[in-house]
């Protein structure tokens, strides 16, 4: 039966992991994310959750775990965030590279030094390369959603891929809000049981991975892991359709539009700020101005496409980024300006770095990005990217 | 002891794989594996053993391989026990991780002793060839005293770690000290081990011309030189228990007598610094006999 | 769900290896030795088939060792463990060619 329960965003996630089982759970705390993995060992201690549950000494040793599970076929899954995921990058290339589909929800916090605990997309951002899916959540429920649409979408054997969802710390990692939960079997109909035609670790059909390659080879198995990406963009809309059949539910797939078709500057963001940019749209709306805001729910496959199509509906795009390339700028804006370009497309792009460390960004403050977004549309051209809110 | 007639023919390694000529790691998992059969599960870390299953497509192993980043044997290894475990096959499947002294003395030895301290269910063979031995000799925490590497090009300063001790004290149920030269006993070890439960740590004296600077026919010699010469101590604890093994056995209980130290040292090129440094000498020296002192007040007690 | 054949095209999605003779080649080409067996003067005791590394060493049904010249790299172990030193060395470049 499934119910309502009121949890944080960090138990909507320990709450997934109740409701798929993983075979193996190979975690290690940190903050923001410990209650995550408190939750899940209270699950397996009280034998709600049957899940092997290794509390490993390391996130390095986590990922390492992970594989180690994944490679005999098993469904595992971990959680981290900042340092901890900076920990097992190496690790994270090792399990994108060796095609096991493991789910990790990350909670999005800064990295030191100093020591700040708050929300910060820079750790995600920083590991867009290795291979896994990426996924950014803004509410609760999403957060629960996105980790069994993941399952499923990871565990195609057309992608094949680990996957991973953010969400902000604090915010949403220890924020109630009431989400739906279900009990295993009423998800089995969406997510079958994980088969592992690919390879796995197994006496009888005794087979290896991770031993050499030289360059005759190793070209070709990287762009395999490239087509994997690939897949995962076509079924991405499919997973997400079939989700809302069973559940009634959907969360935008690769971008979650609001207001967009008649909006003349449109406000990309990911994560909380994305959903926090509908109430300042609403506001704008009220005041008689076409504005509209598009969250970015997809950073792996980078959805190309889809942010050419929105491109067509605006006259500008203000983005923000609550990360920063040190020597360059945002994650995001720097990838949507890609993809415009490669569309041929020369909307200007107002560029803006906010929310480091967790300096809150309000709806109130949005909307006076969306002023500049506005005078950008005007003049045509997009200003140099505002470090919004630096105090000097 | 096993007869060598009474040695299963079976063998889990391919022909034609990548290792020197003359190397004792090879010696050494051909009776690991002998012993432990093909419902084997190998986790191998970065090390000669990862380059020494060839190239893709092909591997010079048998038995399934998990091939992992170089500090993860242990944690790779705690995945797949809690992977066979949920699968009730833990009690059917060999779980066996395969390192180097590298990965384990040095980079690996949190994931190692993470999973001994959470009593994970497997063997893990640390192959010592005292040295960074894939990667062209650099020093490891292995590196004997006064050896030459290619990091300590006059000789490392500091003796090695008493690595095989240091996991008996994390009180896991089975810990030994063997050597390459002594296949059987090789065999005899994996088979006893095979039977235990809990984490199991295997070390092997594995001889390398290679690094070792010597001659590729004169592997077997060295090993037994290496225990002759008490260098290399071999021992095992089961349980609560201390024991020395063979030769090590008759050296400790006086019924043999210890060849001189420079019969071990004379042949090996990585010497050749050490033994012109008779103060250095004296220091290594000092270093096999504490070894001996806590081993032998260890197994009386 | 059926497993993947060895050969499918979708088994490349990572780099996947086999269990296969010669995984680095014709190792037999790396000798400068080659062992050679007096079969008269050997007891069977199987002492170098114990230590050969690349187990490239087997025993006929006369308990006598044939050793594979494919992979043999001719570390000449089995030369030295021999106790009735049944098995002496030739250089490859004055030995028969095969």
């Amino acid at each position: 039966m499934s119910k309502i329960i009121s949890v944080t965003g960090n138990h909507s996630a320990s709450w997934a992991a109740r409701t798929v089982i993983p075979a193996v759970i190979a975690a290690y705390p940190i903050t923001p994310q410990t209650t995550i993995v408190e939750k899940i060992a209270e699950f397996v201690e009280s034998g709600e959750l049957k899940s092997e549950y290794v509390r490993v000494e390391s996130e390095h040793s986590a990922m390492a775990a992970c594989i180690g599970a994944s490679a005999l076929g098993l469904r595992t899954f971990t959680a981290t965030s900042s340092h901890g995921l900076a920990l097992m990058h190496e690790m994270l290339h090792w399990a994108g590279r060796s095609r096991l589909p493991i789910v990790m929800p990350v909670v999005n916090r800064s990295l030191g030094p100093p020591w700040n605990i708050w929300s910060d997309h820079t750790d995600t951002m920083s590991q867009r390369d290795t291979g896994w899916i990426q996924f950014y959540a803004s509410n609760n429920q999403e957060v629960y959603d996105t980790v069994l649409m993941l399952f499923r979408l990871c565990e195609d054997p057309k992608v094949l891929l680990p996957g991973m969802v953010a969400l902000d710390a604090y915010i949403l990692s220890h924020t109630f809000t009431s989400i739906e939960v279900y009990e295993h079997d009423e998800i089995t109909d969406f997510l079958p049981s994980y088969e592992a035609g690919h390879w796995k670790l197994d006496p009888k059909d005794p087979m290896a991975t991770g031993n050499i390659a030289g360059p005759e080879y190793y070209y070709e198995l990287s762009y395999a892991i490239h087509e994997g990406f690939e897949a995962a963009r076509k079924l991405i809309p499919k997973v997400e359709a079939d989700f809302k059949k069973h559940f009634g539910r959907d969360h935008g797939q690769f971008i979650n539009e609001y207001h967009c078709d008649d909006a003349e500057v449109i406000l990309i963001a990911l994560g909380t700020m994305g959903e926090e940019a509908q109430l300042a749209v609403d506001e704008l709306r009220n005041e008689g101005v076409a504005a509209g805001s598009a969250r970015l729910r997809v950073f792996r496959p980078f959805p190309a496409e889809q942010i050419q199509a929105l491109a067509k509906k605006a006259k500008a795009f203000v983005v923000i980024d609550r990360s920063l390339s040190y020597g360059h700028l945002g994650g995001a804006v720097t990838e949507i300006r890609s993809a415009l370009y490669r569309g041929g497309q020369t909307i200007p792009v107002q560029g803006v770095i906010a929310g480091l460390g967790g300096r809150d960004v309000r709806h109130t403050d949005i909307k006076k990005m969306f002023k500049i977004g506005f005078d950008v549309a005007d003049k045509g051209e997009a200003k140099p990217d505002i470090f919004y809110g630096l105090k000097r | 002891m096993v007869a060598i007639k009474d040695l299963p023919r079976e063998e889990y390694i391919e022909l034609g794989h990548a290792a020197c000529a003359g190397c004792g790691a090879t010696i050494a998992i051909r009776h690991a594996l002998k012993a432990l059969g093909d419902n084997t599960i190998l986790t191998v870390p970065a090390c000669c053993m990862s380059v020494i299953q060839g190239l893709y497509p092909k591997n010079g192993l048998c038995i399934p391989v998990l091939n992992t980043a170089f500090m993860t044997a242990g944690a790779a290894a705690s995945g797949i026990a809690a992977g066979l475990k949920y699968m009730g096959k833990d009690k059917e499947i060999n779980l066996m991780a395969w390192a180097g002294d590298g990965g384990t003395y040095d980079i690996g030895i949190q994931a190692l002793s993470g999973a001994a301290e959470r009593q994970t269910n497997f063997i893990y063979t640390c192959y010592n060839n005292e040295a960074y031995g894939n990667t062209g000799m650099q020093r490891s925490g292995a590196t004997p005293y006064g050896s030459f590497s290619t990091t300590t090009p006059t000789g490392k300063m500091q003796h090695r770690k008493p690595f095989a001790r240091i996991m008996a004290e994390h009180g896991i149920p089975y810990t030994a000290s063997i050597s390459a030269a002594y296949p059987r006993l090789v065999y005899e070890t994996y088979s006893k081990a095979k039977e235990l439960v809990g984490t199991r740590y295997i070390e092997i004296h594995t001889m390398c011309p290679t690094g070792w600077r010597y001659l590729t026919w004169d592997t077997v010699e060295m090993g037994k030189l290496a225990v002759d010469t008490g260098v290399w101590i071999m021992w095992e604890k089961e349980g609560e228990e201390w024991r020395f093994l063979g030769r090590s056995k008759q050296i400790a209980e006086g019924k043999v007598k210890r060849k001189p130290l420079m019969d071990y040292l004379k042949p090996q090129g990585r010497f050749r610094t050490l033994i012109k440094n008779p103060a250095r000498v004296e220091e290594f020296e000092r270093g096999i006999e504490r070894e001996w002192k806590i081993l032998k007040q260890r197994v009386e007690c | 769900m059926t497993p993947l054949k060895r050969d499918s095209p979708d088994r490349r999605v990572t780099c996947i290896t086999y269990p296969e003779p010669g995984a680095m080649g014709r190792t037999g080409d790396w000798r400068i030795f080659r062992p050679i067996v007096d079969n008269d003067k050997c007891t069977g005791c199987q002492t170098c088939w114990l230590f050969c590394p690349d187990a490239a060493i087997t025993m006929d049904k006369n308990n006598k060792p044939v050793i594979n010249l494919e992979y043999c790299k001719g570390c000449m172990i089995c030369e030295t463990t021999c106790p009735v030193k049944a098995i002496t060395r030739v250089r490859e470049t004055e030995a028969d060619i095969e």
